[in-house]
């Protein structure tokens, strides 16, 4: 593989603590290392703001239901495809490219490493597919354990060991990543046209409580030392009020440490806060509870959350949790696809339109805003947009725009319709704390990296780590004229490297890279009860049999990249 | 001895049944006998074994006869006729696996092809309508464990997807629908008396062509309003009845075919069934399912949209995907007289279209592969057999509930034979040297 050396560009990496410093990165097999020789390639970042490739904590860019969203909104391809160019394939789409034009777009913005955040099981084969057809960025997909009816049934009977020996199969056929959860029951409740709006209501016939479902996968997550922790989008989401369930889920973690060889600090991720941080009682009193809940998380040093800003923009919302969404269609009336997954899941999709124009929308920005301006560790909070659900990952850039410069935000507030009223129901008029360079670069690729429990591989810029770099046309000595510089900046990199490929020089596409699948291979002892277990289920109540279930072979993942956790000895 | 393999998937209708068995000759080379699977899905095994099997391509002759050629003079005749085509035509895919639809993506869009497959005379209507109002859907194991209300609505499991009924929505034990056929009610609406009607505890004789009305009564009775005495040549008492019992269950599902989306006011009527579901939402559970019809007709659309955007008639012409059904789809293209080349693979437009848009097949060059001799092979220039999908080779398929299966390879082709994906491939890596891409 070439060499190559970054020059004289201003540094931000966490992982070492470089504050901008003028500092030389040399490239070398894929990884970062101290030097190169003399016949490397020459990167002039003078001038230039030098980052590790930024790490994607949760978005829905493959599977089942982002593809559901491709095919029944051809709107969302109006002006926006792309054609054949260079290494690029042919694409299109706004808030649901396709999964080609999701790679390049990642890596023109500096992304390398990105999770799907919800795969349904059952359709893991889909997903991988997708995964596959998406170039360049290192790919996981967490699979949804909240509903699974083996979960619920092992959990009732606080069985740990079994749960974590299912987790463990789960992982392994699916060739998933970490545990995620969804509406912990409420979406198996769906599948009778039911819901669980709170951490105590009983799940219909498996009479279990979403507490219940949380707090057990927490310690079967730790019992084997996964990567990640348990990733959670709880009950309640998106309703006035919903502030308290998101406390009382977080609370659930009370008493829980991590262990794992990964680094990794916390039980809980709490993703997409901000759709769980409404205060008020309707949509006429609807306020925010971003300090509530940052509050809880600054104190508790055991959660890890992601933003989920809003964007405004037209978009596409698609989630695991198939009761919210036909609550959503009820409001807007747009169109509404669901699918419910045997056993295992549901989901569903409806278009959204975030306008400027609708207080609520102008209020679940700012609340969006609030949520990273107000924790005190960057390391902790991960800014996302819940592709595509707040808004298209396109727009990172301007999200950062919006924290790195309280002009920015307060000339948007300036032109909003409610402007009054996004000032009374949330407190973003008086924040002017701006996001610097090394905190975002803390927000966006050291602290999600950690939080995955790939604080060894990617995020950071330390000899021995994977060689993914991103170089930004700003200059961090020069003040900002203009707000909308920041956003230029961002939005396509003057260089980035995968793994010691260059895939990007001057925003253009120079290379598909080689892209990896991330999953975790996690060994534990032969448990026979949930061997006969999963057989049964196979049998007796899935459509398909057991035999045809995993995701084997080249055609699925044809480039893996497995974590090994042994959970023999515990 | 002989081998039996088991977790067979049956690549013929959109059911995807993966419980067969295949006994095997111990070389592999032999297929001896199926079990579990239905007459149609037997059939398409053993035929595999046919002794008067076209194993070579051919071309054919002025005269009208066929000439046998090699694979890499098919390949350069296929790779030839695309790159030298304005507006080409890709046809087909849904009887082949998802890694050759993505090969056969990569092809178009090189040549700057039109790419359809059999949704274009099939459910497409039903994708233009979840395009304008979505679709509550579930997966056929939701209707094995919960279904208590099943409605087949314009098809016949019966007779075209034979195993449907026994495996997800009639007969089956599922967790919460222990007594099998006894805890469910079978509504089917059909204008025949078919053997699926026969085994219905309600069937609703719908006049023919008057689908969207009996739609949009069902929708009215639900909300208790008034209703003329008739319907669609249904009483109005039997139409409150059905939705009675419809909203009476606890979990529901409408199945739907051909008999909708292409008979008269096509998309309209699947429209109208859509929003029939959302509004049994409001009183129950209910879901919706096409019940597609070519074992990988629903991969097809899975492939086009993630790679194109689109689930069909996607047009590449302009070197981006654009997508108009009417405008894009196969039919009116044929018809128009637009294309200047077809490429026709696992399906069968010569014994499906109508006539004035399979004459055009026969007057452009075109290419058809596929195993057997079907109409579309005769009328095409270049006959390419290749290798049984889901018998002689494996590979990605969608099931109609879009749960993707990987089918299995259980016996060797005859010696020789490429399969459509090793035929594709070098198709592309021809058509690369002759366009000058990288």
């Amino acid at each position: 593989m070439s060499e190559y050396i970054i020059k004289n560009g201003h540094v931000f990496d966490p992982v070492q603590g470089i504050k901008g410093d003028k500092k030389d990165i040399a490239i070398k097999d894929g990884k970062i290392v101290d030097k190169v020789g003399s016949g490397a390639k020459v990167i002039d970042a003078s001038g230039k703001t030098v980052m590790a490739g930024a790490v994607e904590i949760h978005a829905h860019i493959a599977g089942p239901k982002v593809n559901l969203g491709r095919i029944y909104r051809p709107e969302d391809k109006l002006f926006t495809c792309t054609p054949t160019k260079g290494m690029e394939r042919m694409g299109g789409g706004a808030s649901i490219p396709t999964t080609f034009k999701t790679g390049y777009e990642y890596a023109k913005m500096g992304y390398t490493t990105a999770m799907e955040a919800a795969m349904p099981p059952l359709f893991s084969r889909h997903t991988h597919e997708e995964i596959r057809d998406t170039p360049i960025i290192d790919e996981g997909a967490f699979p949804v354990f909240g509903n699974n009816w083996f979960v619920l049934e092992y959990l009732k009977n606080h069985e740990i060991e079994n749960a974590a020996a299912y987790i463990a199969w789960l992982l392994r056929v699916t060739k998933g990543y970490a545990v995620k959860v969804v509406n912990p029951g409420g979406t198996e409740a769906w599948a009778w046209g039911l819901n669980c709006l709170s951490v105590n209501d009983p799940v219909p016939y498996f009479d279990i409580t979403p507490a219940e479902i949380v707090r057990g996968l927490i310690e079967a997550n730790e019992y084997l030392g996964l990567p990640h922790s348990m990733h959670i989008h709880p009950n309640n989401l998106g309703n006035p009020g919903c502030y308290e369930t998101t406390l009382d889920t977080m609370r659930l973690a009370e008493g829980f440490k991590a262990k794992n060889k990964f680094g990794r600090e916390q039980v809980l991720h709490l993703t997409h806060t901000q759709f769980h941080s409404y205060k008020g009682t309707n949509w006429g009193d609807f306020e925010s509870g971003a300090k509530e809940v940052t509050d809880y998380v600054n104190k508790n040093k055991n959660i890890t959350i992601d933003t989920g800003n809003v964007t405004l923009d037209e978009t596409t919302t698609m989630t695991a949790d198939g009761p919210f969404e036909h609550h959503l269609t009820g409001l807007n009336h747009l169109k509404w696809a669901n699918v419910d997954v045997e056993l295992e899941t549901a989901a569903g999709v409806v278009p959204y339109i975030y306008s400027p124009n609708i207080s609520v929308c102008a209020i679940q920005w700012a609340i969006g805003l609030e949520i990273p301006l107000m924790m005190k560790d960057p390391m902790r909070c991960f800014i996302t947009t819940d592709h595509p659900n707040a808004g298209p990952f396109t727009r990172y850039p301007r999200v950062f725009k919006w924290l790195m410069s309280a002009k920015a935000r307060n000339t948007l507030i300036d032109s909003f319709k409610h402007k009054d009223k996004v000032l009374s129901q949330t407190s973003l008029g008086s924040l002017d704390r701006e996001i610097s360079l090394y905190e975002l670069a803390q927000m966006t690729r050291a602290g999600p990296a950690k939080s995955l429990g790939l604080s060894a591989v990617c995020g950071g810029l330390k000899p021995g780590m994977d060689a993914d770099v991103a170089v930004y046309n700003f200059n961090p000595d020069k003040p900002v004229a203009n707000p909308d510089d920041i956003e230029t900046a961002f939005s396509r990199c003057a260089a980035v490297f995968k793994s010691g490929v260059q895939v990007v020089s001057n925003g253009d596409i120079v290379s598909n890279g080689n892209k990896r699948t991330l999953w975790v291979d996690v060994k534990v002892n032969e448990n026979a009860q949930v061997a006969r277990d999963i057989s049964e289920k196979f049998v007796k109540y899935y459509s398909m049999t057991q035999n045809n279930y995993e995701a084997l072979g080249h055609h699925f993942v044809p480039n893996p990249f497995a974590l090994e956790v042994d959970a023999t000895q515990v | 001895m002989t081998k039996t393999i088991t977790d067979v998937i049956c690549p013929f209708c959109g059911t995807l049944c993966d419980d067969l068995e295949v006994v095997v000759s111990d070389d592999g080379k032999q297929l001896l006998e199926v079990y579990n699977s239905c007459v149609i899905g037997t059939e398409k095994f053993l035929h595999s074994q046919a002794k008067d099997r076209v194993t070579r391509p051919r071309m054919h002759q002025e005269d009208g006869s066929w000439k046998e050629v090699s694979y890499d003079e098919a390949v350069e005749y296929t790779a030839q006729m695309l790159a030298k085509a304005k507006k080409p035509l890709m046809f087909g895919w849904s009887s082949t696996n998802c890694e050759a639809q993505s090969v056969g993506n990569e092809i178009a869009e090189i040549s700057k092809a039109c790419c359809d497959n059999t949704a274009a005379t099939c459910h497409g209507t039903t994708l233009i309508a979840v395009q304008d109002i979505g679709l509550p859907s579930c997966t056929l194991g939701e209707i094995k464990n919960r279904a208590d209300r099943v409605v087949f609505w314009g098809c016949n499991p019966a007779h075209a997807h034979p195993r449907h009924m026994s495996r997800y929505s009639i007969f089956p034990r599922g967790f919460f629908t222990g007594k099998g056929q006894m805890s469910r009610k079978l509504i089917v609406v059909d204008p025949r008396c078919t053997d699926t009607a026969k085994m219905a505890d309600m069937h609703l004789q719908v006049e023919q062509g008057r689908d969207y009305e009996l739609l949009d009564a069902l929708r009215v009775a639900l909300k208790g309003e008034w209703l003329p005495d008739v319907v669609a040549g249904i009483p109005a008492e039997k139409i409150r009845e059905a939705a009675d019992t419809l909203k009476s269950g606890r979990f529901g599902i409408i199945f739907f075919g051909m008999g909708v989306t292409q008979s008269l006011s096509k998309n309209h009527n699947i429209d109208g069934a859509i929003a029939l579901t959302k509004d049994l939402n409001e009183h129950t559970k209910f879901s919706i399912m096409p019940m597609r019809g070519h074992y990988n007709v629903t991969g097809s659309g899975e492939v086009f949209a993630w790679q194109f955007g689109f689930p069909f008639s996607v047009d590449l012409t302009r070197g981006f995907p654009r997508y108009n059904p009417g405008d894009t789809s196969t039919i009116d293209l044929l018809t128009r007289g637009e294309l200047d080349a077809m490429f026709t693979i696992g399906s069968d437009p010569g014994a499906h279209f109508p006539i004035s848009a399979v004459k055009p097949i026969a007057n452009m060059p075109s290419v058809c592969v596929d195993p057997h001799l079907t109409p579309t092979s005769g009328v095409s220039k270049l006959h390419v057999p290749v290798a049984f999908n889901g018998v002689e080779c494996g590979g990605n398929c969608y099931r109609m509930d879009n749960v993707p299966i990987d089918c299995r390879k259980v016996v060797e082709p005859p010696e020789g034979m490429l399969t459509d994906e090793q035929f594709l491939i070098k198709v592309r890596d021809r058509l690369k040297q002759l366009k000058g891409v990288a």
